[in-house]
């Protein structure tokens, strides 16, 4: 009895060393730690890109306005879009839906978001109208995000910027206008000043 | 309907409560009543055959944590803090906010593209990866804007770790570190950022500083030793150690290297921090550190004087945690808890502190120092910093009051 215990578990230990060792583990001997830019020697995985590949997906567009494609719209053409493709979330002037109020200036300017119940929007808070081109392509109307023609979305930016009073009613907005809008926030955001250590910022 | 899913539905919260006190309730019982125990225990287990070993194990099913899905639109789930141990999150009790839901990425089909100011742009399949020298690390992640309910000196008391604070987890996650992916590309010198962006239904997208991913930025593909699971990014995201959950890009299909950020929705309009001089931080990217009382906490009521073992985590986005006081007395004195090692920078750090409850009203606070120096603040100090309706970055010092019936209460100073 004794004796067939002994036997199993050397069986057992054998199995488990055999394993080990045949292991396909044997040989992880990693190349060295590759520092910073340029160190290090390639390791000849992955391919190069094609242009195609890049520009089927390098679609963001920069608050230079880089990468904004050719296009425009009339504020009226826009709010058409709105209306039809926005509007049931975002409220029919850019307030009241049931998603993010869109529209909206506070009086005088002011920027009270830290101290009062203030919604931020498109005119009071965004710093670039670049930034709504860019999200309303990729992921906007929420129900079928990015279903709309790049002349949709100058549409759909053109009737924000309109309900937002930043641009006039007979406006045509493209790469331009979009580009060379000065939002009123602009100026509003700084980097981050917390460092940790003693001090609460 | 709010941005950083850190609003609780009423309903949720009343659903959470009784759950919570319903297993209290048997535990008690059982405990109480040794025959009644015996009862319940079913048939003697050394007297019948044990079950058959299954292919994928299972929780016992007398063990039931669930996150807690929260109303929001995008996807909101918060971990259930309060029933864990040690530091690692159960990878399917992870916390989630998703902007536009979880998509489906065929691993096949999966390519990850690095262009921009580059040598040479390329596309990387998943096996390639996952073929490259990779790091296995533990980090906490955290969303910014949890624990919004708590930036208030009158927060409501009827809220549960999970509630307040659950968009919190620790993992141990693996992947290959993205200098060496920027290593192989040829990254060039002068690329100061670089933009992430993922193949979910909102593109979420997020401008990273370089050095970041010459410092410590992974791209994941596992998480607690298996690979990460679709509501986590699967097959790979970002990793940013110690900083917002947001930029920690899951499905991510590219890295852009560029000369400036990118200015995206979600960190302009969403995830920069108005301050009350009339400005907003913009790419406050490091969690400050924080800490929690997970246990006791509501709806936990302590059934009599007695032995208390206070624990919680406790973390930073700056390194390790250097220590964690607690108060009994609502902040007029501390003293040190113990930290459960190895103490890991960037992760969650388990804390610990015996009390012996006499059954007097109690006010029980913990707060955090990270090996910076910065110490947790109290919400006042915060507000008088930052303005009392500032979003994100919610790491104010916490507190349960313990009231002389036992019963507990969410409560700042
Ligand atoms: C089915 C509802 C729905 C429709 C339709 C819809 N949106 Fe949205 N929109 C949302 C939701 C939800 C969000 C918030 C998403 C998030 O936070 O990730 C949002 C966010 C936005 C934002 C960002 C707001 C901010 O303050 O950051 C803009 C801009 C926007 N939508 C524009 C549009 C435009 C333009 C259309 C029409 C082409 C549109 N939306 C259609 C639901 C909708």
């Amino acid at each position: 009895m004794r004796a067939t215990l002994w036997l199993s578990l050397a069986v057992a230990l054998t199995a488990c060393v055999s394993i080990d060792e045949s292991g396909d583990v044997a040989d992880s001997s990693t190349p060295a730690p590759i520092e910073g830019p340029g160190g290090g020697g390639s390791f000849g995985f992955g391919r190069t890109a094609s242009a195609q590949e890049i520009a089927a997906l390098d679609i963001d567009v920069g608050p230079d306005g880089a990468g904004l494609p050719a296009g425009r719209a009339t504020v009226d053409d826009g709010l058409a879009i709105y209306q039809a493709r926005c509007a049931v979330c975002h409220g029919v002037d850019g307030t009241g839906g049931p998603n993010d109020v869109l529209a909206g200036r506070i009086p005088g300017d002011g920027f009270p978001f830290a101290t009062e119940a203030a919604r931020s929007t498109v005119g009071n808070y965004w710093p670039y109208a670049t930034t709504l081109f860019d999200y309303i392509r990729k992921a906007m109307p929420f129900d079928a995000p990015g279903s709309l023609t790049d002349e949709e979305v100058y549409g759909a930016v053109a009737a924000i910027l309109y309900l937002n009073e930043l641009v006039a009613a007979d406006a045509v907005v493209d790469s331009a206008t979009i580009a060379g809008l000065v939002m009123p926030a602009r100026d509003r955001f700084v980097p981050d000043d917390r460092a940790g250590g003693p001090t609460i910022r | 309907m709010t941005d950083s899913g850190d609003s609780i539905s009423r309903r949720s919260l009343l659903a959470g409560a009784a759950a919570a006190a319903g297993s209290a309730i048997t535990a008690r019982v059982l405990r109480a009543d040794g025959a009644e125990a015996a009862a319940q225990a079913g048939p003697d287990p050394t007297k019948v055959p044990g079950d058959r070993p299954q292919v994928l194990g299972s929780r016992s099913p007398h063990e039931t944590p669930e996150k807690l899905i929260s109303s929001s639109i995008g996807g909101v789930t918060r971990t259930p803090l309060q029933d864990l141990y040690g530091t690692i999150t159960p990878a399917d009790l992870h916390f989630e906010r998703h902007h536009h839901g979880i998509p489906r990425i065929e691993p096949e089909a999966y390519r990850l593209l690095i262009h921009g100011m580059v040598d040479r742009p390329m596309v990387f399949t998943l096996d390639e990866l996952r073929r490259f020298p990779s790091v296995t690390r533990t980090y906490f992640l955290e969303c910014s804007g949890n624990g919004g309910a708590g930036y208030s000196e009158t927060p409501r008391a009827d809220v549960s770790p999970q509630q307040l604070d659950g968009l919190l987890s620790g993992s141990e996650w693996t992947g290959v570190p993205v200098k060496t992916l920027f290593a192989e590309v040829g990254a060039h010198a002068d690329a100061s950022w670089f933009l992430a962006e993922g193949s979910d239904a909102a593109v979420m997208a997020r401008s990273v500083p370089v050095e970041k991913a010459w410092d410590d930025a992974l791209i994941a593909y596992a998480q607690n030793g298996e690979a990460i699971r679709p509501e986590q990014g699967y097959p790979a995201r970002l990793l940013l150690p110690g900083w917002e959950g947001n930029a920690n890009v899951k499905w991510v299909r590219r890295l852009e290297l560029s000369d400036r950020p990118f200015m995206t929705r979600d960190e302009t309009s969403r995830y920069s921090d108005p301050l009350k001089d009339g400005t907003a931080r913009i790419f406050s990217f490091e969690m400050d550190a924080k800490s929690l009382i997970t246990y006791p906490a509501h709806p936990v009521r302590l059934e009599g004087p007695g032995w208390v073992g206070i624990t919680g985590y406790a973390w930073t986005g700056r390194g390790r945690i250097a220590r964690v006081e607690l108060s009994l007395d609502g902040g007029a004195t501390w003293a040190s808890a113990s930290l459960q090692e190895p103490v890991l920078p960037k992760a969650l750090t388990r804390f610990s502190f015996g009390w012996r409850w006499d059954g007097e009203p109690a006010h029980l606070m913990s707060r955090a120092v990270d090996e910076t120096g910065y110490v947790q603040p109290t919400v006042a100090e915060m507000q008088a910093a930052r303005g009392p309706r500032s979003r994100y970055h919610y790491n104010t010092i916490r507190g349960w009051k313990v009231g002389a019936d036992g019963t507990i209460g969410f409560a700042t100073v």
